[in-house]
């Protein structure tokens, strides 16, 4: 059986690559991809610990991370095709009406 | 039991003036608001005759407590009002000499702004001087004393446009200060050794103990703090400076605050407090030798002052000093008759000296007037007699006040009555040569059409005159104001024969009047005095026949004083009529000390030097540049500083710029993470 640790490991490594990638890339596309990609590492955190405790809402949280991920990203989508409409670019560097 | 008076009318009728035409003056014309003035304190005075009608039916000290005012444990003070014969002698004063100047007033300032003003600020005085008068503990009395000082505060700063009237009021303020500080803690004795600051209490209690002839003790202490109150409040050395700088007020307030009321206030303060300086015979010398000095030291600068108000002002501060030579000789009746006398004349001398200015448009300088006597007789007349008055002159008022105090001074010491004889002589050369100056001669000021060219120029003439008037030329003043001229010349005359002393024939009624309030002191204290080798305080108060040589000797001295007051006539008229020229040789021929007179001894400057100068540097550099400047200003501003640098760097992370706030966030989960790691590995 593989280690828990591995898992954390993978799910630790997973997470700080969808950080970086949120730090990082300037395309809007890409940043969402970075965000789904540590709620994926999460997950596998979540799971890994369910099946080491034998405890099922691990897994169940699970559900709902994933419900939830699909909700936002369909309305990530939505807003990233507006805001698309309106100022043509997916550069967030120039998406920055809220800078000082 | 004694008929109610219900004394507290008479300070509150003045009160209800004041309130009138300071609250609603403005709205009225000036023959509303000089009705509500005089009406008032004629109402005053009038009560003032009553009750003094009643006076027989009294008993004495006639008592009426209004009002519970502090009780705290056994302390008590009240609002009540007390009556006797001293009380009544300066409150018929006070309120015939301030409803005379009140009549006068509306004469001389009719033309002037803040016309509400100045009566609302009137009627304040008389309030607050008739509390003084009246009240029958020390701390009402204080209430009145420090009120008193108010409005004189207020008066000389009346034309409040010009630095100087300002600046003057400041002065006299900050001075009196001074010598309240040492009657507030005289005070604070009384309270602290007595209980209470009644006087028929404090004095029982004093009355009990024994005079402190060797060394000094509490009633030392208490007679000369209390004396330092009045010598702040009396313009007596060394706080003497701010009352010749209060003629910055317009006359007629110089003639009732800095003449005959306010400044007598301290005589009277020490007149009541008899008892306790009785018993105090240090503090009473300590009294006799400021008075006798003060009378000498204002005289003397007296005689090279050329502002006629300033003249009449140094003249005040001497015979107030002459007051305080009789207080220290215990001689407290001839004290009061002098206060009584010197508010007739000096009363009159000021009124006559406005009128004077008045008619020549507001010159004050001596040197400009001259030739005056037929253009103003009634001035020339009145001022004429109130200059022989004071000058001591039989049979006129001062004449009579003065020789008391100079026999009564003899008594005590010759060196008091050798001093007190030369102030004479040259209240009496000063006063003549005011006269002198002012009325014969040829006129000497500028004509007719130059009077507003002289005004505008740099001279050292305080213009109270705000706005140009009418002026047309030199000119008698209105009734209103030579009525008030006329009854206190009058009195100025015949004022001093209800003292005339036996030795003259006369019954020394006056005396006679007053003695009960000074007769408690204890017998034994003439023999320890002896004993100990001090001053001895005449006791006995004329009363029953004196003895024959005694009696010629006091004609001798009697005679010889009316010597003095004529030689100083004499001086006068050949220095100032005969040969005018003489003065400024005499003047250049004294050099030095003529400027030294001239400047008044320098004491404003040695003041300016040794208090004013420390205080305002120290102010200015420590208080304002270091304490206000260095620690308070400078904590808020740093910290504001300090708040502004901060915010400035924190202020970067809020960049507007989403991922740099992810990486905050990041960072943050990072730190939190790792504590909690740590935390949890530790």
């Amino acid at each position: 059986m593989v280690p828990l640790s591995y898992y954390l490991v993978l799910s630790g490594i997973l997470f700080a690559c969808g950080v970086l990638g949120f730090l990082i890339k300037r395309n809007i596309i890409t940043i969402f991809m970075s965000i789904e990609l540590m709620l994926n590492g999460v997950n596998l955190s979540f799971v890994a610990f369910a099946a080491q405790w034998h405890a099922l809402s691990g897994q169940v949280f699970v559900f709902f991370v994933m419900v939830v991920a699909a909700a936002e990203s369909a309305v990530g989508l939505a807003i990233i095709i507006a805001v698309y409409r309106t100022r043509q670019t997916l550069n967030v560097d120039q998406i920055n009406l809220l800078k000082l | 039991m004694t008929p109610n008076l219900n004394l507290w009318l008479i300070p509150v009728l003045p009160l209800i003036g004041a309130a009138l035409n300071g609250f609603f003056g403005k709205r009225l014309t000036r023959e509303a608001v000089a009705i509500v003035a005089l009406a008032f304190s004629g109402a005053t005075f009038g009560l003032a005759l009553f009750v003094a009608a009643r006076f027989s039916l009294l008993d004495l000290p006639h008592v009426e407590i209004v009002a519970q005012w502090i009780r705290a444990g056994n302390f008590r003070a009240d609002f009540a009002f007390y009556l006797d014969q001293l009380s009544l002698v300066m409150l018929l004063v006070v309120t015939g000499v301030g409803l005379l100047i009140h009549i006068y007033s509306v004469g001389y300032m009719w033309e002037e702004g803040g016309f509400y003003r100045y009566f609302s600020y009137l009627n304040l005085f008389m309030f607050f001087m008739l509390t003084l008068v009246l009240a029958n503990n020390y701390l009402l009395m204080f209430i009145g004393w420090e009120g008193v000082g108010l409005a004189s505060y207020l008066l000389i700063g009346f034309f409040f446009l010009r630095d100087s009237a300002a600046s003057a009021g400041k002065k006299a303020f900050i001075v009196n200060r001074v010598g309240d500080f040492g009657f507030l803690i005289a005070l604070f004795l009384l309270i602290k050794h007595f209980g209470s600051l009644d006087f028929e209490q404090v004095f029982q209690h004093v009355s009990s103990l024994n005079p402190e002839t060797v060394g000094a003790g509490l009633l030392t202490a208490i007679g000369l703090l209390l004396m330092v109150g009045a010598a702040g409040k009396s313009a007596q050395l060394p706080l003497y400076v701010w009352l010749p700088d209060a003629m910055e007020g317009p006359t007629p307030v110089s003639a009732l605050i800095h003449a005959a009321t306010m400044v007598t206030a301290g005589v009277y303060m020490i007149a009541r407090s008899h008892v306790i300086f009785e018993r105090a015979p240090i503090a009473l010398t300590v009294v006799a030798i400021i008075g006798t000095l003060t009378a000498l030291f204002a005289a003397t600068i007296g005689i090279a002052q050329t502002d006629i108000k300033k003249v009449l002002a140094y003249s005040t501060i001497s015979q107030l000093g002459y007051m305080f030579m009789a207080c220290g000789v215990a001689a407290f009746s001839a004290a009061i008759f002098h206060l009584m006398t010197h508010a007739f004349f000096k009363g009159l001398l000021f009124l006559a000296a406005g009128s004077v200015i008045h008619a020549i448009g507001g010159e004050q300088d001596m040197r400009k007037m001259g030739g005056l006597k037929d253009k103003i007789p009634w001035t020339f007349w009145t001022m004429t007699a109130g200059t022989v008055a004071i000058a001591g002159i039989p049979p006129l008022a001062g004449f009579f006040s003065k020789d008391e105090i100079l026999w009564r001074a003899y008594q005590a010491s010759w060196a008091y009555w050798l001093i007190g004889l030369f102030t004479a002589f040259l209240t009496s050369f000063y006063m003549f040569r005011l006269w002198f100056m002012t009325f014969t001669g040829s006129y000497r000021g500028a004509t007719e059409d130059q009077h507003s060219a002289s005004r505008a120029g740099p001279s050292i003439v305080a213009q109270g005159r705000s706005a140009p008037r009418g002026h047309g030329g030199i000119h008698e003043s209105p009734s209103v104001m030579l009525v008030p001229l006329v009854i206190l010349a009058v009195l100025s005359i015949i004022g001093g024969w209800i003292g005339i002393p036996g030795s003259m024939g006369g019954g020394n009624h006056f005396d006679k009047f007053l003695a009960p309030v000074f007769r408690t002191s204890t017998p034994s204290l003439n023999a320890q005095h002896v004993a100990a080798g001090e001053i001895a305080p005449p006791e006995k108060q004329t009363e029953g026949p004196e003895p024959q040589t005694s009696r010629a000797t006091e004609l001798i001295f009697t005679g010889i004083s009316v010597f003095a007051a004529l030689l100083g006539f004499v001086f006068a008229a050949i220095l100032y009529y005969l040969r005018p020229e003489l003065p400024q040789e005499i003047a250049h021929a004294l050099g030095g000390f003529y400027k030294t007179v001239a400047n008044k001894y320098y004491v404003d400057e040695l003041y300016a030097i040794l208090f004013v100068n420390p205080v305002v540097d120290g102010s200015r550099r420590i208080l304002w540049q270091g304490v206000d400047e260095g620690v308070i200003d400078a904590t808020v501003n740093d910290s504001a500083d300090g708040a502004r640098h901060v915010s400035d760097t924190v202020r970067q992370m809020q960049s507007g710029n989403i991922r740099s706030y992810a990486g905050w966030v990041a960072l943050g989960a990072a730190v939190v993470i790792a504590y909690m790691v740590w935390m949890g590995t530790r």
